[in-house]
């Protein structure tokens, strides 16, 4: 058994995640994560926003800072140049992360700055009763969106390959022990590291989308999701509405509290 | 009609009644239903308002704030950290003369995060420009909704109708709703002087405005600001009138004849009035203040109500932070200044992050003014009710 009990804190359960919820898959496979890389737990910073993934921190027990909507990626910067031995993880949901915090989102990994991203995209605003984010997919159905959404949707990986991010995966709730492995990655990266973790909403997406149960939910992400080997050889219509997982991403590049660092001792030096 | 509503579903019916021009807007706890009910009325057809669904409170306000200027008739909803969010709009739009209004669930601001009543938020933002009118139920909150479009319009000022988290917002009350046809009436149709949709008058909106003209045109603001308080009365006493509910500024409860009196706002002043009756039949005189408009500052109304009493407890549920006590009791303080028969003064914070208050602490607070007023002495100003460690 794992021992899961070294890492929460017990006393503030019972957790607030409805039936079904995919949040808690994720934090299993984090704290998994954080145990295989070797991390101690003192060194570690978690840094939520708002929403329902942002309720992580309060359950586990490391440095965790719960700040306010959209706002996580830009507290953790603050906290790694103040810091830059701590270990900065960010959860975050979709809307957290790319409407109201999208900013703070592509410039952290267009400056590269050292944390590893959680995001938990379950495609809508699940805390305040199921609006539609950035991710709800073109055509489906939110609270605010009955008809279908009109807005094309955000490929959350995407934008960070874009805007510059050094690591950058995806999995989903039903493939657990991957999202381990690539949380590890993710955690042992210097850079921008980001995990796309696709999470049941049954309550608030499931049902106007009439997806089923959150077992239907996790069928789904099983039969299709693709994995990136094999999606790099076909094509494009034979790609969509796919999910595709694994590693999107990963390269080298100057990390943003490492130049700061430089900057400062050669500032210094010339002060001198 | 008479319904069941929470104060959010009794909001959420006045703007359809309403029926604005353009609703923007972002979710947040505990007003998301205003908005999200609201959203169903648009899905339903049964307004023709357009609906914009932001990605923050920032860019919600910002759509209504271009939206006004533009001619429309606007409102959204918010709460706590999305009126801060919202902050530096909240100051343009003011600027901008753009009379939107803002259906207000009052939620503490973070930190530490919490989601339930004080009125930290709302009052952080007092020197906005912003009217603000505190509803103490669903009743007067659905009232109010609509007498706000109007005031708002005839000030050109924006303003916020606000109702205490869950204890209003998801209580469940007995409400009068008027008639879908009354409303548009009593509204009419939005007048716009400038609007940014008159191509055959074209006009700049928000400029640059230094050392030239500025003064003079924050002044002109003020200005409006000073001169907001007859409308208020003007609008609520038509309404009144037509739909046969009135209210005033400054609510006085029981205080004519009162030695001393609590002085609160928001759904405090309803527990506080069964405290009153409950202590009438113990033959104490109590009575009961209530700012129900907080900005402009009623001063002349509020003036009249407190020097009635020997000794007034102002309820506050926010602190300055300021080591000066609550807002209420500072402003209180400050108009009570040049009075010739001055009543005795203690503030009582509360309530914060939604601690429940309840009728026998208000009693216990009207026994401790009674004692004030026999002994003409305050021991202590300000005190923090029902924390641990006081």
């Amino acid at each position: 058994m794992f021992p899961y009990e070294h890492y929460l804190r017990y006393d503030k359960f019972p957790h607030i995640w409805c039936t079904g919820c995919g949040c808690g898959i994720v934090l299993k496979a984090m704290l998994r994560a954080i145990e295989r890389s070797k991390i101690s737990k003192n060194s570690i910073a978690l840094v939520s926003g708002i929403g329902c993934s942002s309720r992580t921190p309060g359950y586990v027990d490391f440095n965790t800072l719960h700040t306010t909507h959209g706002r996580a990626i830009a507290f953790a910067t603050g906290l790694k140049l103040a810091k830059p031995e701590l270990k900065i993880v960010v959860v975050s949901g979709d809307g957290d992360a790319t409407a109201i915090g999208g900013n703070h989102f592509i410039h952290a990994a267009r400056r590269n700055v050292d944390m590893t991203v959680i995001i938990y995209n379950n495609h809508i605003y699940g805390m305040t009763g199921g609006q539609a984010s950035p991710t709800t997919p073109l055509g489906n159905r939110a609270s605010t969106a009955p008809y279908g959404s009109i807005e094309p949707s955000f490929d959350i990986s995407g934008l960070a390959i874009a805007a510059g991010a050094s690591f950058v995966a995806r999995s989903t709730c039903y493939h657990a022990t991957q999202l381990d492995k690539l949380i590890t990655r993710g955690l042992l990266k210097r850079g921008f590291a980001l995990i796309e973790a696709l999470t049941p909403c049954p309550t608030y997406y499931a049902r106007p989308n009439r997806l089923g149960t959150s077992v239907d939910m996790l069928r789904w992400y099983k039969d299709n999701s693709i994995a990136v080997e094999r999606a790099r050889k076909m094509s494009e219509e034979e790609r969509r509405g796919k999910v595709i997982i694994g590693v999107l991403h990963d390269t080298e590049r100057t990390e943003f509290s490492d130049e700061y660092q430089k900057l400062i001792k050669k500032m210094k030096g010339k002060r001198r | 009609m008479i319904v069941a509503r929470t104060g959010n579903e009794a909001m959420a019916e006045a703007m359809r009644q309403i029926n604005p021009d353009v609703v923007a807007a972002y979710p947040i706890t505990p007003a998301t239903e205003v908005v999200q009910l609201f959203s169903s009325f648009v899905h339903d057809g049964l307004v023709d308002t357009e609906f914009v669904p932001a990605e923050s409170e920032h860019s919600a306000i910002s759509a209504c704030a271009g939206a006004a200027a533009a001619g429309a008739r606007v409102m959204t909803s918010t709460a706590s950290q999305g009126l801060a969010l919202m902050h530096e709009i909240l100051f343009i739009a003011a600027g901008l003369r753009a009379p939107i209004v803002i259906c207000l669930v009052n939620r503490s601001l973070s930190s530490p995060i919490n989601i339930h009543c004080d009125h930290s938020d709302t009052l952080a933002s007092r020197d906005a420009g912003w009217i603000q009118i505190y509803a103490e139920n669903a009743q007067e909150a659905y009232d109010t909704t609509i007498q706000a479009v109007k005031i708002a319009e005839e000030a050109l000022l924006p303003a916020l109708v606000t109702t205490d988290a869950f204890i209003i917002s998801h209580g469940m009350e007995r409400v009068e709703l008027v008639d879908d046809k009354a409303v548009p009436k009593f509204l009419g149709e939005r007048k716009v002087k400038h609007s940014l949709l008159d191509v055959d008058n074209p006009v700049t909106l928000g400029p640059l405005d230094l050392q030239d003209y500025f003064f003079e045109h924050k002044r002109s603001e003020i200005d409006a600001m000073n001169h907001v308080l007859p409308t208020i009365e003007k609008v609520q006493k038509e309404y009144g009138d037509k739909f046969g509910r009135y209210y005033s500024t400054v609510e006085e409860y029981k205080l004519d004849d009162a030695d001393v009196a609590i002085l609160a706002m928001g759904s405090t002043a309803g527990t506080a009035k069964v405290a009153v009756e409950r202590l009438r039949e113990q033959g104490k005189k109590v009575g009961l203040i209530r700012s129900r408009v907080y900005r402009p500052f009623p001063q002349t109304a509020m003036l009249k109500a407190m020097t009635k009493v020997k000794v007034v407890g102002i309820m506050d549920r926010a602190d300055t932070l300021s080591t000066l006590g609550g807002h209420l009791y500072t402003e209180c303080r400050s108009i009570l200044y040049d009075a010739d028969n001055r009543p005795l003064l203690k503030n009582y914070i509360y309530g914060l992050g939604g601690r429940d208050i309840s009728i026998e602490e208000i009693e216990a607070m009207y026994d401790e003014l009674l004692t004030i007023q026999k002994s003409g002495q305050v021991d202590k100003n300000i005190v923090y009710y029902g924390v641990r460690g006081e």
